[in-house]
Order: structure tokens, then C-alpha cells, then sequence
């Protein structure tokens, strides 16, 4: 079943054609990939399917409900979780508080909740610890949740951005280069984590670089060049597709390695 | 991590004890209870401002104005109109929070300084329409006979010590809403939005309305401290509106410290026990004290509770760090940020 339908989208940024007319069907419970050299419109197409960026033309469709242009905090409430390329966090705050802070789109409790302490704030607040402790057990940091999130390890960061992520509850995940400037050994962690992400029931869309990983995970695979789609298709097929290697042959060589 | 006998805790009572206490140590010296009612009015305020800018990360100078605006619409309510207190005070609450929530729908759609130049011009505005509007607010003739509020059985609020209770009634009031703002999915929704509004975004914050909620909400708590302010006064005038006003509170909180719960009060009245200390040097004075607020921000960025928080958390975390994780090793940031962001008081 098609969990997000994508038709005719693009994004111009002042005459630059970011994302031109692409099509996309992410399937429920699958690994989507998003591939393409440096620029290819991959962020930006992220952007438009979270709600950062309005779309200058196409559709997006949600569990067929239309939700082009829809802003993030109404994605976000949908089900639709993103993680960014370079990772945010709430820097100064424990790992714990930065994953309660995915709950918040989750919580109904208001400030008169707060202020008088009612019985539904308390149990909400107890429910947020339940399940920002249990997103961080899944990620696998929970030893680290009263540390600073700036202080803790790259790769604890780039968990802690997932976990927050999942905080939300989503039911599609977009992970923007989740193994960027990771070594080959955590990325294999990282793989790992996207699999029990999607054994848990979620949606995978990723964009990522290594094509290792990606090739090993991914279910469909989009490929990308000046914000257009050059091809589609399972792993198989992309990797012997001829428009993919001229794509990546042509460009940078720290984006080919194992394209062809 | 807090036990009924944290620090924190210590702190609070010790503060809510001493204000308390204030005007029986006084020993009837009314001078002084009235310096300390008025610093209660405007601390009121000052947690306002703490809701905007401390949670939030948003500098708005348009806070005098709103003060202002509850000055106003008490004295010229219980004065021209003949109107009772009570409804008076009802009115500017209202007032300030749709003013507020109107103003921020402007305000909003800028950023940073251009927000803090942008509220600074509304501060100004609302000055000017106050100071000149002879007609209405008498300009500066101000406005005299400002009433007390009507008081219930035996309570008599033009009594100066009943008033200065009930003023810390409402003071209280400010900070406990601070509090449970601050340990609430509210107040991580603020402290969201100040640290990064795109990654608060993409957890589905809404950042446009929960900032104009917030900034409502600020100018709500300037409008009530300034009806209080109105009453305690008796008799005011344009000042109460001023831009002047707006940098004193923002040095009472930047010295009591930013975003948290006893920072405004503790700044406001620290503050102000300097004004009175170097009253005679009149208009001399911010010779002294500028630089005293320049050294106190440097050593203390965090403010003056910041940084006793911030002490104390890293006593705290040396002390858990020697005993339940030996093997990592201390870290400051750590200590500052289990109290900044749990329990900072
Ligand atoms: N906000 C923006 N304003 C103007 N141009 C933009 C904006 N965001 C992206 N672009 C441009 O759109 C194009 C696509 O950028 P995008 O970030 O989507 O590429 P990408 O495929 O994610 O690349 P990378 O692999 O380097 O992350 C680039 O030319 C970029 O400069
Ligand atoms: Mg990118």
C-alpha cells in the first residue's frame, strides 16, 4: 500500500529548479531511498514532504489525505518525522529532555493543566517519560540521558536526533544522511537501527550517500540529478542502470563509491 | 533529583520567607514598605518579561508600554470613570492580553533585533499616545487619586501593609505560573523555540502561535503589575509608560537571571535596593550602578540565581559523579544543565 504519494512536485528557488516534476510512491513498511550527487534537490524534496518548504507546483498525499503545503507542525501531527542533514539538537538540554521534547506534539495538556497540576498532566507527563525513555532504549542511548547533547559523541548525537524523531510516534520516518561522517563500523550500527526502526512498523524514506548502505537497505530507490528523476527502481536495477552511472561518474568522486 | 531538601528548594522558601517577613522587620517605616510594594509590581511585570524573552528568546522592549497600559486603564477607570478597582484591574488584564496577542501577530512576523526594534517603536508609540492624548490621560498632568482596591470584611487595602500582602499575593502567583510553566510541555515548547525554531518545527511545534501566546501572555503579566502599580502609586503619570521603565526591567531580570523562577524577583528587588542605596547621587547614580551591572554580567552571565544554580549543580554532580559513574569524567556543562533546563529556581 502507498503511504505517500508523490505527483508532479517541484520547488524553484528564483529560477533554479530544486525539484522538478517527481514522482514517488513510498510504500507502507518499506525502505524508500532517495540517491543523487551533491545538489541533486534530495534535502529540498524532504523539505517539501515535512512542510519546510511550500511547493511551487505537484501534490503531496498522505495516507490519501492532500497535505501539499501543509505546515510541519500539522505534518508532524500526521505522522510524518524528518531528521535534518546536519544534526539539530537542543544543544544546551539533557538527551532525555530533547527526546521529551518530541512529545510534545503528542501532549494535550495545556497551561492551565500545568499551572494546577491536574490529574491528566500528571499522567501525561508520566506517559512522555514512558516513551521518550523507551525511544531512547530502542536507539540504544539510554545510559547517556541525563548527559548534555552537545557533549555526548557524534554518533550518540545523530541517535538522539532519531530518537527524538520517534518521539513524535511518526508513521514515516525521513532520515536526511543519517551516516554522514560516521566510519564504516557505526554505520553498520546505523543500518541495524533503520531495520528495527522499520520492523516496528514504520516507514523509512532515506537519503543517504553511501551507496553500501544503501543498496543493502533500501527497498525502491529514486535517484535524483538537478532536481529530476533519472531513474527508479529496486536496488538491483539502479545499480546497472546507465543514466545512474554516467550521473555518478560525472560527478564528484567522493559521491561514486560503489555506484556502478 | 530534587529532594525536599535540595538547595533550590532552600532557596525558594528562604525568598518567599524574607518577602513575608519584609514589612514586619520594618518595623512601620512606611517609606520602605512602599519602595518594596512598588518593587513587587513591577517583579510582577518582570516575570512577563521572563516568559517572552528568558523562555522564549524573544527581546521585547515594548514591555514599559504595556506596563503602561495597565497603569492607565486602572487611573483613568477608578478616576474619570468612577469605576470600582476590581473591574478596573479586569479591564487592563484583558486589555493587555488581546493588545498583546493583536501586537504580536505584527510583531511575530520579524525576528531578533529586528523584533526588539520593532516592540521598541510599539514601547514608544504607546508612550506617546500616552504622554501627548491630553484629553484622555491628562498628558503630563497624570492622573491623581487613583482607588485602592475595595477590600472584603475586615481587610483594608489602604492599609500599606495589606496592600504590599496583596500585591505579593499576585507576585507569587507570577512565579508559581513560571514554575509549572517551566516544568511542563510548555515550557519545553518555549525553550524549544528559543534554542532552535526549525528543529522545534520539526517536532511539530507550532512556533508562530505558541511565540504570540507567549508574548500575550507576557504583556498580560506587564498590564497586571500595572494596575497594581496604579493603585499602590495613588497618583502616576507617563513615566509609568516609559522606554526607561522597559530597561529597568530589563537589567532587574538579566541580573536576577534569565528564564529562571526566582530570577526576576531577586533581580528586581537587588536592583532596586541599589537605586534607593545611591539615591543621592540623583541622576549620577548609573556611574555606579552601570558598572556594577557590567561586572555582575560578566561573571554571572546566567544571572545572580543562574549562577547559584549553576554552583550548586556542580557540586551536586561532583558529588554523584564520585560516587555513581566513576569512570566518566566531570563535566561542567553537565552541572550547569541538569539545573538550567530540571530545576533551575
Ligand atoms: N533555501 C534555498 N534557497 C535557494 N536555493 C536552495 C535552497 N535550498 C536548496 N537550494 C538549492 O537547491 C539545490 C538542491 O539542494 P539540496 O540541498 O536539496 O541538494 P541535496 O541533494 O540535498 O544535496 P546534498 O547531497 O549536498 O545534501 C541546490 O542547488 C541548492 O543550492
Ligand atoms: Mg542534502
Amino acid at each position: 500500500m502507498t503511504l505517500l504519494e508523490v505527483r508532479g512536485l517541484g520547488k524553484h528557488f528564483s529560477g533554479l529548479h530544486a525539484v522538478d516534476d517527481v514522482d514517488l510512491d513510498i510504500a507502507e513498511g518499506r525502505i524508500t531511498a532517495i540517491i543523487g550527487p551533491n545538489g541533486a534537490g534530495k534535502s529540498t524534496l524532504f523539505n517539501l514532504l515535512a512542510g519546510f518548504y511550500r511547493p511551487t507546483s505537484g501534490t503531496v498525499r498522505f495516507h490519501d489525505r492532500d497535505i501539499t503545503g501543509m505546515s510541519p507542525h500539522r505534518t508532524v501531527a500526521h505522522g510524518i518525522a524528518r531528521t535534518f542533514q546536519t544534526t539539530k539538537l537542543f544543544e544546551d538540554a539533557t538527551v532525555l529532555d530533547n527526546v521529551l521534547s518530541g512529545r510534545i506534539v503528542r501532549s494535550r495538556s495545556t497551561v492551565f493543566d500545568a499551572v494546577l497540576r491536574t490529574p491528566r498532566h500528571r499522567r501525561e507527563e508520566r506517559l512522555n517519560l514512558d516513551k521518550a525513555m523507551a525511544a531512547l532504549e530502542f536507539t540504544g542511548i539510554a545510559g547517556y540521558r541525563d548527559e548534555i547533547a552537545a557533549s555526548v559523541p557524534q554518533e550518540v548525537q545523530k541517535r538522539v536526533s532519531i530518537a527524538l524523531a520517534l518521539a513524535t510516534e511518526p508513521q514515516l520516518l525521513l532520515l536526511d544522511e543519517p551516516a554522514a561522517g560516521l566510519t564504516e563500523e557505526e554505520t553498520v550500527g546505523f543500518a541495524q537501527l533503520i531495520r528495527d526502526i522499520v520492523a516496528d512498523g514504520i516507514t523509512v524514506g532515506l537519503v543517504e550517500h553511501r551507496m553500501s548502505m544503501v543498496m543493502s537497505l533500501a527497498d525502491h530507490i529514486l535517484v535524483l540529478d538537478h532536481g529530476k528523476e533519472i531513474a527508479s527502481g529496486t536496488p538491483d536495477a539502479i545499480r546497472t542502470d546507465p543514466q545512474v552511472i554516467e550521473a555518478y561518474l560525472g560527478a564528484d568522486h567522493a559521491d561514486q563509491e560503489g555506484a556502478g | 533529583m530534587t529532594t525536599t531538601f535540595s538547595p533550590q528548594r532552600i532557596g525558594t522558601v528562604l525568598v518567599a520567607l524574607a518577602l513575608l517577613a519584609a514589612p514586619l522587620t520594618l518595623g512601620g517605616e512606611e517609606y520602605v514598605l512602599r519602595v518594596l510594594t512598588v518593587g513587587a509590581t513591577y517583579a510582577i511585570a518582570v516575570y512577563g518579561m521572563n516568559l517572552i524573552l528568558g523562555l522564549t528568546g524573544q527581546l521585547s522592549l515594548a514591555h514599559g508600554g504595556f506596563f503602561g497600559i495597565g497603569v492607565y486603564v486602572v487611573g483613568l477607570l477608578t478616576t474619570d470613570y468612577h469605576w470600582a478597582f476590581w473591574p478596573s484591574l479586569a479591564v487592563a488584564v484583558v486589555a493587555t492580553a488581546v493588545g498583546g496577542y493583536v501586537a504580536g501577530v505584527v510583531a511575530l512576523r520579524t525576528h531578533e533585533e529586528y523584533f526588539a526594534i520593532f516592540t521598541m517603536a510599539m514601547g514608544f508609540i504607546i508612550f506617546l499616545v500616552i504622554s501627548r492624548w491630553e484629553s484622555v490621560t491628562h498628558a503630563h498632568s497624570g492622573v491623581s487619586g487613583v482607588k485602592f482596591p475595595e477590600g472584603f470584611g475586615a481587610v483594608d487595602f489602604s492599609e500599606p501593609i495589606v496592600m504590599y500582602y496583596l500585591v505579593l499575593v499576585f507576585l507569587l502567583g507570577a512565579a508559581y505560573v513560571t514554575y509549572a510553566v517551566r516544568r511542563s510541555g510548555i515550557g519545553r515548547t518555549l525553550v524549544a523555540i528559543r534554542t532552535s525554531e526549525d528543529l522545534a518545527r520539526s517536532i511539530g511545534v507550532n512556533v508562530g502561535l505558541n511565540k504570540q501566546l507567549a508574548f500575550a501572555a507576557s504583556t498580560t503579566l506587564a498590564g497586571l503589575g500595572g494596575g497594581l502599580f496604579a493603585a499602590v502609586q495613588g497618583f502616576v503619570g507617563p513615566s509609568a509608560a516609559g522606554i526607561d521603565l522597559t530597561f529597568e526591567m530589563l537589567m532587574f531580570i538579566l541580573v536576577g537571571g534569565l528564564g529562571t523562577v526566582l530570577g526576576p524577583v531577586v533581580g528586581t528587588f537587588l536592583v532596586l535596593f541599589l537605586f534607593e542605596f545611591f539615591q543621592d547621587f540623583e541622576a549620577y547614580r548609573f556611574l555606579v550602578l552601570g558598572p556594577i551591572i557590567v561586572v555582575l554580567v560578566i561573571f554571572a552571565p546566567r544571572g545572580i540565581v543562574g549562577y547559584l544554580n549553576q554552583f550548586v549543580g556542580r557540586v551536586r554532580s561532583r558529588r554523584a559523579n564520585g560516587s555513581r559513574n566513576p569512570g566518566r569524567p566531570h563535566d561542567d556543562r553537565k552541572a550547569e544543565s541538569t539545573t538550567d533546563v530540571k530545576e533551575a529556581l
